[in-house]
């Protein structure tokens, strides 16, 4: 029998500590929508969305009131459409991007990811046809989220894919520019991409899944933030370790338990829970806030880094306990314009563009959600980007860059995205030019731990 | 997983009720789940910071009623004794208390 204080313990982490379900995502595999007629498959594409997440946003809404967990997002991710459009003489994918909003839009979620490419080794047509109708796509579709894998451990780092991404950032940013460049914040360019992520933008259907599957992804940055404070200062780290590991490991648990009703009731199999601590823009939902209760006066000072190491790793061992299958990118995340204190860390001076690059070399993701000044080099743009393909390529992990060089902007200026997407400071660059190395080009090999054969 | 019902109207649920103590709550809160069929099986209550918390198990097998629309019913009579009730299922708290 439950006790009453495990009851209340529950209904105060949804109740005060914005314990949610995150997302529940429907991966979707569009390769039997191939067609040499774009438009043709530009249907086939349409019609199998909404057939299969039809009664995706339905299905989520009773969950959340049975369970009483709001479950914040339903979405879709497809097959790389790269993969998919090929087969077609289509000169641009744009229709494509089209068609994923439609259906998106018809079937009522707010993000359809999948406008992606994979293409860490090399490009095949189909691969430079996507990624040139990149800014194109994100101009024109409200709810597309694009991502390309430029580099694994497996291979190493394809720099021409890098320095193509950098261009088309500054594109997107300049076609985006009277929204303060928002098609960028849809738009992940990442190392080690993983195929069953469910938080966007960085969502793929990737090509080892089944034809349609559910993917939950778990948040509760406040929970977390909470068992933390109750802790109190005399608490030493070991024991702040153990208070997160098991924190975790219940808000997992409704992330399997929400996946697992959705995936019954839609009839598809449930693939993964992907443990990771969402923040968003409200207060008390800040993976920032978890560092300051952990002892840091602001976040980006020395020890972030090791916070937050202790934080992820925490996050992931509980997580583990919890699921039968963890996947995804599974891990604190630390995007700056989606969450209040890291914002407000950066306003204050105290967290800068290097010690974030530091602290994604111990938790999951990237650089995320960061504005930088619009002048900003395509060539340092890339130089970027390849610094924290490095990171995850050498360290086998998966990160990502998901940068905002907002058009007009200077440092200390605001760009505004609304919603779950929130609002950043300009963050400052460092000047001095990596363009050079950039317009090497060419492939940085795959580590020598890569060879584990 | 052999817990999870099919249908939102089978199996257990959790009634929480949180708010100022006050005169007839548990009546009113009885009073409809007899009416709808819900059994009760467990009430523990319990004040806390002087808010008045009550829990209830109850059974819904015999149910005339889904769980959605009995929460309704539950939150509008809350609203009118300026309480809080929430009706929720008890995979939720099993879920996540017991392995």
């Amino acid at each position: 029998m439950l006790t009453i204080e495990e009851i209340l313990e529950t209904i105060k982490m949804v109740q005060e500590e914005n314990l949610d379900i995150r997302t529940i995502t429907m991966g979707i595999s569009l390769r039997d929508c191939s067609d040499s007629n774009y438009k043709a498959a530009c249907q086939k594409i349409y019609d199998k969305i909404t057939r299969l997440a039809g009664p995706l946003v339905k299905t989520g809404e009773e969950i959340a009131r049975e369970y009483g967990l709001p479950i914040v997002n339903k979405r879709i991710s497809v097959t790389p459409i790269a993969l998919v459009a090929e087969a077609s003489s289509a000169d641009d994918y744009i229709e494509y991007a089209r068609t994923l909003d439609r259906a998106a839009e018809a079937v009522g979620v707010n993000f359809i990811g999948g406008f992606s490419a994979l293409v860490h080794k090399g490009f095949t047509g189909g691969d430079i046809k996507l990624i040139e109708s990149i800014p194109g796509a994100l101009n024109f579709t409200e709810r597309v989220c694009s991502s390309v894998n430029v580099a694994t451990s497996r291979v190493g780092i394809n720099m021409d894919a890098i320095n193509m991404c950098s261009r088309i950032i500054k594109e997107t940013a300049k076609l985006t520019e009277k929204n303060d460049s928002i098609g960028c914040a849809k738009l992940v360019v990442f190392a080690n991409a993983p195929e069953d992520n469910p938080f966007m933008a960085g969502a793929f259907h990737g090509i080892g899944e089944p034809d349609c599957v559910i993917n939950t992804g778990v948040s509760g940055p406040g929970v977390v933030r909470s068992a933390v404070k109750k802790l109190g200062d005399g608490a030493d780290l070991g024991a702040l370790s153990e208070t997160i590991k098991k924190t975790a490991f219940k808000i997992t648990r409704m992330g399997e338990l929400v996946g697992r009703t959705a995936a019954k009731r839609l009839g598809v199999p449930f693939g993964i829970v992907d443990v990771s601590l969402a923040p968003t823009p409200a207060v008390g939902d800040s993976v920032a806030e978890i560092l300051e209760e952990m002892g840091l006066e602001r976040c980006g000072a020395p020890g972030s880094t090791a916070a937050l190491a202790l934080l992820n790793d925490a996050v992931k061992k509980g997580g583990a306990m919890a699921s039968s299958y963890v996947g995804g990118l599974s891990g604190a995340f630390i995007p700056v314009s989606e969450d209040a204190k890291m914002i407000d860390a950066v306003d204050a001076g105290a967290l800068s563009l290097e010690k974030l690059e530091a602290m994604t070399a111990v938790c999951s993701v990237g650089l995320d959600m960061i504005a930088i000044p619009g002048d900003t080099p395509e060539e340092t743009i890339a130089a970027i980007i390849a610094d924290e393909a490095a990171i995850g390529v050498f360290n086998h992990k998966t990160t990502a860059v998901r940068i905002i060089p907002a058009v007009n902007k200077k440092v200390g200026d605001r760009v505004e995205f609304g919603g779950l997407l929130g609002h950043a400071p300009v963050m400052a660059v460092n000047n001095f030019s990596a363009e050079k190395f950039s317009r090497r080009g060419g492939r940085i090999p795959a580590p020598i731990h890569s060879l584990r054969n | 997983m052999n817990k999870l019902k099919d249908s939102p109207a089978g199996g257990r649920i959790v009634i929480t009720v949180i708010g100022p103590d006050r005169v007839g709550i548990i009546a009113a809160v009885s009073a409809i789940l007899a009416e709808k069929g819900v059994n009760i099986l467990d009430i523990s209550q319990t004040i806390m910071q002087e808010f008045f918390v009550m829990v209830l198990v109850a059974d819904m097998t015999e149910a005339k009623i889904d769980l959605v629309n009995l929460k309704d019913i539950l939150a509008r009579k809350g609203e009118e004794l300026k309480v809080r009730i929430d009706a929720q299922h008890e995979d939720v708290f099993n879920f996540m208390h017991r392995i």
